[in-house]
């Protein structure tokens, strides 16, 4: 058993493969974040075609397999309108293009999380700080979403979790993470197949594990209380 | 209209009126209010009381009429409409302190936003209108840590931080312990006698005797009564008003 795991481990550079996996995950996880504030602030804001815009934008690209929506990018962006985000080399062009696809996903996620936290502020805080003289986006800036932020990141975590999952799927379009590690080691080494397996369902684990603990106790600690 | 007459009052209403779909809550509703005047507002509930404190900062529009304050249209929304706010106070009957703000922080956040203050300019000043209100003590808490007293105390001193022309108060003692009233009224009655205009929804015959200088009674949307406290408490015209006070007087 611990020879076959030095075996694997001195054959496949595991290490390398679960860190391109941490890095789709974190600065897709900053990117939906941002994204998905913008997105809620949109689906509140007092004009029309913005809330228009999120609502037709959540509700297409929530309801799309994430496999289409990353398969579309690196076919339909790329390969057919040349967008290649500065990437040179096809490896980059994919790795940012799978950023792009994640973020446009996920920020879905988010902001409706968001949007249930904005619920959860009482209305009478978005009041007193227009009677103020507080404007739009400070009303939003200042005093909706940072409750509406603490009110979720259960719920954000979650989110999280799931995105550092999906980043399998970027294997789809030839990502050299995590799984499509895997899926080469699957094939080479059949006979290990149980040990491959259980390798990366704890690389996955050990990565998202923190996640939920880190920030179940940020929830705890930041909640505000009524 | 004259041009005087709309300098010289710190709130003017004019044909006010305002649905709510097919509720009519308030009906062609006139009145001035001088500067330094501090109006009290009683009425049963379901008067429009509330509905007016909120449409005279537009926090609820009306379908016409127009309302000026110190002479000026309240403007329909934008950068103008949010000046207009900063110079009216606002005190709620929940407070609305931002919860996950300390109180000091509460009272400084507007100064510094809309008014563009310098921080440890707008921190002294924070902390001289909370002496005021006497929780300088308690700058340093959050909202859910005061007494209901205190924190209506503290959203007066958030609101005086604008340095407002007028104060709108919206039943500010009906959320709070009957022990912690007087506190409140107390910081009010203050307030009054430093000569600011007020606009006072509330049911406190004591507060309306010792510092009003003019009641207004609603009833169905409609100001019925408009006296001084005096006349009103002890020879109120209307059975409306009778009505009334010897429901609340009872009590
Ligand atoms: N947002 C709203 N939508 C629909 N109806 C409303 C709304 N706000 C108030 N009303 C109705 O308008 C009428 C006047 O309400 P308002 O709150 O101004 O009365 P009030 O005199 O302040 O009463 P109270 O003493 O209970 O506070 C009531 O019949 C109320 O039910
Ligand atoms: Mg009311």
């Amino acid at each position: 058993m611990v020879d076959d795991l030095a075996f694997l481990f001195d054959k496949y550079n595991v290490v390398a493969a679960f860190w391109v996996t941490v890095q789709l995950a974190v600065l897709s996880a900053i990117g939906s974040l941002i994204w998905g504030t913008a997105l809620a602030a949109m689906r509140v804001s007092p004009v029309p075609i913005m809330r228009g815009f999120a609502a037709v934008y959540i509700n297409a690209v929530r309801n799309t397999p994430l496999t289409v929506i990353l398969v579309g990018s690196s076919l339909g962006l790329w390969q057919t309108l040349g967008v290649t985000l500065a990437g040179e080399r096809a490896t980059e062009v994919n790795f940012r293009l799978a950023i792009l696809g994640l973020v446009a996903y996920t920020s879905c996620f988010v902001c409706e999380s968001l949007r249930s936290g904005i619920n959860t502020v009482h209305v009478g805080q978005a009041e007193a700080a227009r009677a103020l003289g507080l404007n739009f986006g400070q009303v939003l800036g200042r005093i909706v979403l940072p409750q509406a932020f603490r009110s979720v990141i259960g719920p954000l975590a979650s989110v999280l979790i799931a995105l550092t999952k999906n980043t399998t799927i970027a294997a789809a379009i030839s990502v050299a993470e995590a799984a499509a590690l895997m899926k080469t080691m699957v094939e080479n080494e059949a006979h290990l197949l149980f040990l491959v397996t259980v390798i990366f369902a704890f690389g996955f684990v050990f990565l998202t594990l923190p996640t939920g603990l880190i920030l179940g106790w940020v929830s705890k600690k930041v909640a505000v209380k009524r | 209209m004259t041009v005087e007459t709309s300098t010289a009052a710190m709130i003017k209403a004019s044909e006010v009126n305002k649905f709510f779909g097919d509720l009519h809550v308030l009906k062609d509703i006139n009145f001035e209010v001088p500067r330094g005047q501090v109006v009290v507002v009683l009425g049963p509930s379901g008067s429009g009381k509330s509905t007016l404190c909120r449409a005279i900062n537009r926090l609820e529009p009306v379908n016409s009429g127009v309302i000026h304050v110190d002479g000026k249209e309240l403007p329909k929304e934008g950068k103008a409409l949010a000046a207009l706010r900063a110079d009216v106070g606002m005190v709620f009957q929940s407070f609305n302190l931002f919860a996950h703000k300390t109180i000091v922080d509460n009272v400084m956040l507007a100064p510094l936003k809309v008014r563009k203050q310098k921080k440890p300019e707008a921190r002294e000043s924070a902390m001289q209108l909370l002496e005021r209100v006497g929780i300088a003590d308690q700058s340093e808490k959050y909202p859910a840590q005061l007494s209901g007293g205190q924190q209506q105390r503290a959203a007066i001193a958030r609101a005086l931080a604008m340095r407002p022309k007028v104060m709108m108060f919206d039943e500010p003692t009906s959320a709070l312990d009957p022990e912690m009233v007087q506190e409140v009224l107390d910081v009010m009655t203050n307030l009054a006698k430093e000569g600011m205009t007020m606009f006072v929804v509330t049911h406190e015959m004591g507060f309306a005797r010792r510092a009003a200088h003019r009641v207004m009674f609603m009833a169905d949307g409609e100001i019925v009564e408009d006296t001084t406290p005096d006349d009103f408490f002890t020879n109120p015209k209307s059975d409306r008003a009778k009505d009334f006070l010897s429901k609340i007087l009872t009590h």
